[in-house]
């Protein structure tokens, strides 16, 4: 039990981390699920974590109505930007987005109530393990039963193309808001986690680096099922761990690995066609040896 | 006052224009929105920093330096990402997180290489002459910037307009397939529009580099998100717009933050992309291009 204790003293901020960088990549999966490539997510978190932690340090609300209001603050925010941004497609709703996250980090960085560049600090512990694994979960559950879902199967329409998506009598532009408006509920749900659980946010953490983080974790696992962006999650968050002995060079893994994936493994690691193959593959070998 | 803040924009402007045109260039033929235009960017500024410091070479030799360095790395995330992903007709997002892959290794190389700390070129290489018109001071080197920066965008326009390679290019812009069935070498001039924009974005970075006398791993960054509202400005691919746009930038930046707040000059640069963006999709100069079902 002791070792389990030292264990956990070591590495749960580490454990918190994944579960945080784990509902990020899902949510971006639901973005990308509607064929919208958004680098606003890490904004998205942002907003959710200084909504949060300023309902914390000043108003002492309750945990659980603070989550929610770091969910429903940047929802807010992407229905209102969301109308117009997401005429856009392709690389320039990537652009717009990002313009957006850029103005999103400048305001912060400049207003006085989020604290400037030093951010806010002393922000109470409320974040515990179990609220990550049931938030986890939930967020979990609910996205597998959207994927069969009217609405999923309109995402997935849309995403595969667009003007055919129309012709079929699809609410195109409603049902990319809903993504990308869902999308902002899950990031803001983790910014809020996050906040809670290590102290001190700066706006340094919701940047174009985190958006560009975010992405790599999706794409790292794999789109087709909601194995992969939580499974690209574990890595990214644990392999820098374990490659603290590269110093400065660290970065140039991850560099590597997103090339390595776009070049190689266009659908990730997580295909669940192709492990279906292999598992197939396996089966007959084994029967046809007996 | 006023006349001084114009000197600083327009040297910030033609240097933003100067990088944008690399960008907008790669947009334009090869169709990849270039991530890692901003790591040619700062591989130019320590090429230059490299050779004049370590080897004493002159300033002359340093702008090759960074243009050679900068446009052979250009050719290499060319030849081993951009090349496969065209084979393969990976879809415009692809290419576009390989080159932030790319971005992240050179970042993480330059770091290993040079450390993280702010480097600083020697003095006696930074002329301290200034010329005096009127109320206005102008140093040498921002003469220089500008200079070197409009040299090169004018070659290049040259080059595009006149010259058989030119027209090969804007035929590839229209339509490889169409380009490539007359007989234009539509793979060599790829590669080679990706030595020449990694070339005018290493320039661009030591020019940066200079006019700031301030280098370090991570100067790519801001000036990507700024090149990516110049093109978005300009209009994807538009070689003037390019031009237009990064002189826009530059005098917005300067403007707003001597008028409005030093702090908020950068999100007045992205506010005014963001609004752009809604009301004209493709750029203030761009064609608005459908997409036909």
């Amino acid at each position: 039990m002791e070792a389990f204790a030292d264990f956990w003293a070591t590495y749960s901020t580490l454990i918190f981390t994944v579960g945080i960088h784990a509902l990020l990549a899902l949510s971006l999966w639901l973005t990308l699920s509607c064929g919208l490539l958004s680098l606003a997510n890490a904004a998205f978190m942002g907003i959710g974590a200084y909504t949060a932690a300023l309902l914390t340090l000043h108003l002492h609300w309750p945990f659980p109505m603070v989550l929610a209001a770091g969910a429903l603050a940047p929802a807010a925010v992407a229905l209102v930007i969301g109308a117009p941004t997401l005429r856009l497609s392709g690389v320039y709703l990537a652009m717009a987005t990002l313009a957006f996250g850029e103005v999103t980090r400048i305001l912060v960085l400049n207003l006085e109530i989020t604290g400037g560049p030093e951010g806010l600090n002393g922000i109470p512990l409320l974040t515990t393990w179990w609220h990550i694994v049931l938030i986890l979960a939930a967020a979990g559950y609910a996205l597998a039963r959207l994927r069969r879902s009217r609405m999923g199967r309109a995402f997935e329409a849309i995403r595969e193309d667009e003007v055919a998506a129309r012709m079929m009598g699809i609410d195109v532009e409603g049902h990319k808001l809903a993504a990308f408006t869902l999308g902002a509920v899950l990031a803001g749900l983790a910014g809020a986690l996050n906040a809670h659980s290590t102290f001190f946010i700066s706006p340094r953490e919701y940047g174009f680096e985190n958006a560009v983080d975010i992405l790599t974790m999706t794409i790292l696992g794999g789109i087709s099922s909601l194995i992969g962006p939580v499974l690209g999650a574990t890595i990214l968050t644990l392999l820098p761990e374990l490659l603290r002995f590269l110093h400065a060079y660290r970065l140039a893994v991850n560099g590597l690995i997103l090339i390595g994936v776009v070049l190689f493994l266009p659908t990730g690691l997580w295909d669940s066609r192709r492990l279906r193959q292999l598992v197939g593959a396996w089966r007959t070998r084994r029967e046809g040896k007996p | 006052m006023l006349e001084q803040q114009l000197v600083n924009a327009l040297t910030l402007g033609s240097v933003y224009a100067l990088f944008s045109l690399g960008f907008t260039l790669v947009f334009g033929v090869l169709e990849v929105i270039n991530l890692s235009h901003g790591a040619m960017f700062m591989a130019g500024s320590f090429a230059a920093m490299t050779v004049v410091t370590r080897f004493k070479a002159p300033l002359a030799v340093g702008i090759l330096a960074a243009m050679l360095v900068s446009g052979l790395l250009g050719l290499a995330i060319d030849a081993l990402i951009l090349k496969r992903l065209r084979a393969r007709h990976a879809p415009h997002l692809i290419p576009m997180i390989a080159t932030i892959g790319a971005t992240t290794v050179l970042t993480s190389a330059a770091q290993g290489l040079f450390g993280v700390e702010v480097q600083r070129f020697p003095d006696e290489l930074l002329s301290t002459r200034e010329f005096i018109f009127g109320s206005v001071h102008v140093r040498a080197l921002e003469l220089a910037i500008v200079g070197i920066a409009f040299l090169l965008m004018t070659t290049l326009f040259l080059v595009l307009r006149h010259t058989r390679q030119g027209r090969a290019l804007r035929a590839i812009a229209e339509s490889p397939k169409a380009a490539a069935l007359l007989g234009v070498n539509v793979e060599g001039l790829f590669m080679a529009t990706s030595f020449t924009a990694a070339a005018l974005g290493g320039v661009a970075g030591l020019l940066i580099g200079l006019n700031f006398n301030s280098v370090t791993p991570l100067m790519g960054q801001p000036i990507l998100h700024k090149g990516i509202a110049v093109v978005i400005l300009g209009g994807m691919g538009d070689i003037r717009g390019a031009l237009f746009g990064g002189l826009f930038l530059g005098f917005a930046e300067v403007l707003s933050k001597a008028y409005l707040s030093s702090q908020m000059g950068d999100a007045v640069a992205f506010g005014l992309l963001f609004l752009i963006l809604l009301v004209r999709p493709a750029g203030l100069f761009g064609r608005v291009l459908e997409r036909k079902a």
